[in-house]
This record gives C-alpha cells, structure tokens and sequence, in this order.
C-alpha cells in the first residue's frame, strides 16, 4: 500500500512539473503578446494577492459557489431520494434527469437573469442548477442498488420511513452520494464562475471578463490560473475521500 | 414499457400545462417569459420563415467539427495510451480532475491567440470532449478478455490490426458512450463559447436577443438549442441500448 502511494505521490509530481513545461514552452512558442510564463503569472498573482479588491471578488465568488452548493446537495439529495424509492417514477425520470444534464445549460442563463435579476441571486442559481442534476443522478443510483436484504430488515425491524432513511439507506448510499457531491462540487464551481462572466459586477468570473475586455493579459493568466489551481486542489481531496469512502 | 413511456409523457405535459398556468395567470409576467404556446408559434414561424438558418448551420457545423477532432483524436490517444503503462498512471490524476476545471477559463486566452473566429470556439469544444472520449475508450479497452488478445496474437496482427478489428469493434458499446457524452460536451463547449463572446452563432443571437429584450427571438432559440441537443442525446442513447440488448448486456 505505501509503496502504491509512493508511486502516486511521484506520478502526480511527473505531471505537475509536465504541464508547467508544457505550459513554459507554448509560452517560448507564442511569445508576450498573447501568453505569460509560469514565472509572470505567478509574480502578477502575488501582487494580485496584496490588493484588497481581490479579496473582495474572490470572497463574493466564495459566498455565491456556498450557498449553490447547499443549494444543489439538498435538492439533488431530496430528488435522488424521492425517486429511489419510488420505482416507477425513478424508471421514468431518470433518462429525462440524463437528457437534462447533456444540454448547454448555458442557453438557459437569459432565462435566469430575467428571472433572477443581475446580481448574486442569479449566479446562485446558475451554479446550482449545474449541480442539482449529477447529486441526484448518484443518489438515485446509490439507493437502486442498496442490497435488498438491508432493506428487508428495516422493514422487519419495522422502522418508519424517516428512521429507514436515516438508519439503513442514507449510511448505505453514502459512497456513492459522496461523489455525486464531488461532481457536483466541481459543477456548481463551473456554473457560478459561468454566471459571473456573463452578468455580475463583482467576482472572479466578472474579474476573467473585465481583463478580456481591457486585452490584460496578466490578469487573465493570473485569474485562469487561480481557478484551475482552486478547482484542481480541491477536487484532488474529495477524490482521495472518495476512493477511502469506496474501499474503507 | 408503454407505461412508462406514457407517465415520461405525463411528466412533460404537466410541466409545459404548469408553465402555460402560471404564464397566463400573470405570476409569470410577460417580460420575463412568453407563454409556452407563443414560444411554440415563434419557433414554427421562425422556422418556417427560415430566419437564422445560417447561424444554426454554423453554429452546427462547429459542433459536429469540434465533434469529429475529439472523437477521433480521443480514440486514437486512448488506443495508444492503453499500451503506455507508465503514461497512463502519470495522466491518470488529470484526467480524474479533468472536468473539475472550468475549461471555459481558457476561451479569453484562445481569443488573444487565436483571434475572435471560430477557431477558439472549437477548440473549447474538442478540449471539453476529448478527455471524455480518451477515458471511455480506456475503460471499453480495459474489459477486452484476455483471450481476443490471444487470438489476434496467434494470427500474428501487428498493433494496428488488432485495435481495428479486434479490441476497437470489441469495444464499440464504450465508443458509443464515447460519441454521446462527445457530442454533449461539443454542444457545451461551442453554443457556451458562442455565448461569453463571439460575432455570430446561435449563442452570439440569443445573447444579442436577451440584450434587446427580444423573447420572441431569444425563447425559441433556446427552445431549439435544447430540443437539438435532447434529440442527439435520446437518439445516441437509443442506439447504445440497442447495441447492449444485442450483446444480451444490461
């Protein structure tokens, strides 16, 4: 095992010091006008780091991804759950819930800003609504194929719906809604970063956008760079519970 | 089966009745959206009139591009990768963290590169779906029995032969899999691309339509964009199951 982990630990260095190569060279090939090097980047992220208004957008980015994150994990744990108990409805839903999550959900962001009005609560929902569909798809899974025999000796035990739920389904399911929760996670991210680049006056995704506008290509690097390094790292530890949860 | 089918029906309807409810109830007001009906009407009209036909041939066309590269390239790096032990252990973390980045992050920088075309918009498009096509035919290569493997070597195939007619057909479920979350992700990556900047395109109109409170535009834009992507999706998966039910798999 800790060898395995050796292994890994050196795999993920490999990669790490590839893609700054790689990065590096396309850098030599393309030149100022258009990249940085990872060495700029970094400098211009320092200095990013020491202004006040970063904080602020990035605290504001923070505050809209927590909140359609709840958002997302309690109406996508509540939907997966309704429908893994109910067979006939789950049959039915879940190739709907399927086709959902294929379209550009991107097309439906006038619609949320019509109804939303600029402002937080519509990059909320937008973040949420990238998210809702994987929590739900994974715990609908996870209750299809709890072992039947677990739920027999609820039902023996005579536990009413709530205890059944709390007792046997939800501890049995948790592997498999924990990464329905990482999906998510990484969803909801990419959505309220989304909503903030079309209509928002303040966060990383209205930073991204501005810096376009103004042909900074500092600030573009330095803000890609940041998202990519927060969505990456975080993404790497629930992926390393996830595994433990799936083989604890 | 039929039962489902009408209780899947059920479920849409009364999602469309409900909207036409609270439309026409006024708790929907007009600004924010029309009635289902009138979105249907201008849809039927807009089609018929063939206005925007051009922006959704293009817009089309670079999907079905962006498509095509990711889907070959995806294949081809995934046959090569699953003969490169050490290669595939070392991408492995990127490609489990793959889809965590928000690769439409990178669409500003592809635009200083490469110019506001439809250059970038496509790249995003192969990006977004390549992964997903390199991970789907590792895992369809990873399930070939041991003993195809065999057979291919006793007949003496070189590595080229033996993907093309042995583990690549082997695997064709996966690479079906491969085509619908491709051509999902394709969809995602040009219409969204088209939307955050671009001079043209269903996404640069519904943009442009949503900025002129235009909902008799903008509603069946929309409308269309997700019938066409739900339309691929059903159809590819359609197949898919076809193809399992055929292999006596579930």
């Amino acid at each position: 095992m800790e060898k395995e982990e050796r292994a890994q630990l050196r795999n993920m260095i490999i990669l790490i010091l590839g893609l700054f190569l790689f990065w590096e060279l396309a850098h030599l090939l393309v030149g100022d006008v258009a990249l940085r090097s990872p060495r700029q980047t970094m400098q211009f992220l320092g200095g990013l780091m020491r202004t006040d208004v970063f904080w602020l957008h990035l605290a504001d980015t923070l505050k809209a991804f927590a909140v359609a994150l709840a958002i997302a994990v309690a109406l996508g744990l509540l939907i997966g759950f309704a429908l893994g108990l109910h067979r006939l409805s789950g049959d039915a839903m879940e190739p709907m819930l399927v086709a959902l999550y294929s379209i550009p959900k991107i097309t439906l962001y006038p619609i949320i800003l019509l109804a939303f009005g600029v402002g937080i609560s519509a990059k909320i929902a937008f973040g949420a609504i990238h998210g809702i569909i994987p929590v739900a798809l994974f715990t609908l899974g996870a209750i299809r194929t709890i072992k039947p025999i677990l739920i027999k000796t609820g039902r023996v035990l005579k536990l009413n719906p709530a205890d059944m739920v709390r007792g046997i389904l939800f501890p049995a399911a948790v592997p498999e809604i924990f990464t329905g929760i990482r999906v998510g996670f990484s969803l909801t991210l990419i959505g309220t970063v989304l909503g903030e680049m079309f209509a928002a006056q303040r966060g990383l995704g209205y930073l991204l956008m501005n810096a376009i506008s103004l042909y900074n290509i500092d600030l573009i690097m330095a803000v890609t760079f940041l998202l990519v390094v927060l969505a990456a790292s975080v993404n790497a530890l629930l992926l390393a519970i996830d595994r433990r949860l799936h083989h604890g | 089966m039929s039962r489902l089918r009408l209780y899947q029906l059920a479920i849409v309807a009364g999602f469309i009745l409900l909207l036409e409810a609270l439309c026409l109830a006024g708790v929907i007001d007009k600004i924010t959206m029309p009635p289902p009906h009138v979105i249907g009407r201008d849809l039927v009209n807009m089609i018929l009139a063939g206005r925007y036909f051009g922006e959704i041939g293009k817009s089309l066309m670079n999907v079905l591009l962006a498509f095509a590269i990711a889907y070959v390239l995806g294949i081809v790096a995934g046959t090569i990768l699953h003969g490169f032990k050490t290669v595939r252990d070392i991408l492995d973390p990127l490609f489990a963290t793959y889809y965590a980045i928000p690769v439409f992050a990178f669409y500003p920088l592809f635009i200083v590169i490469f110019g506001l075309g439809d250059g970038p918009q496509i790249l995003i498009g192969i990006l977004l779906a390549v992964v997903a096509v390199i991970v789907t035919t590792l895992n369809g290569l990873d399930r070939v029995p041991a003993v195809l493997k065999k057979t291919a070597q006793v007949n003496g195939l070189n590595p080229l032969q033996t993907a093309l007619r042995i583990t690549l057909p082997f695997c064709a479920p996966y690479l079906l899999t491969a085509a619908k979350l491709a051509l999902a992700y394709a969809f995602i990556g040009v219409i969204g691309s088209e939307f955050i900047m671009a001079r043209s395109g269903m996404g640069y109109e519904i943009s442009y339509a949503y900025t002129n409170f235009d909902n008799a535009t903008m509603y069946p834009l929309i409308l269309m964009i997700l019938l066409l992507s739900i339309a691929a999706n059903s159809l590819l998966s359609y197949w898919e199951r076809v193809l399992l039910d055929r292999r006596g798999q579930k």
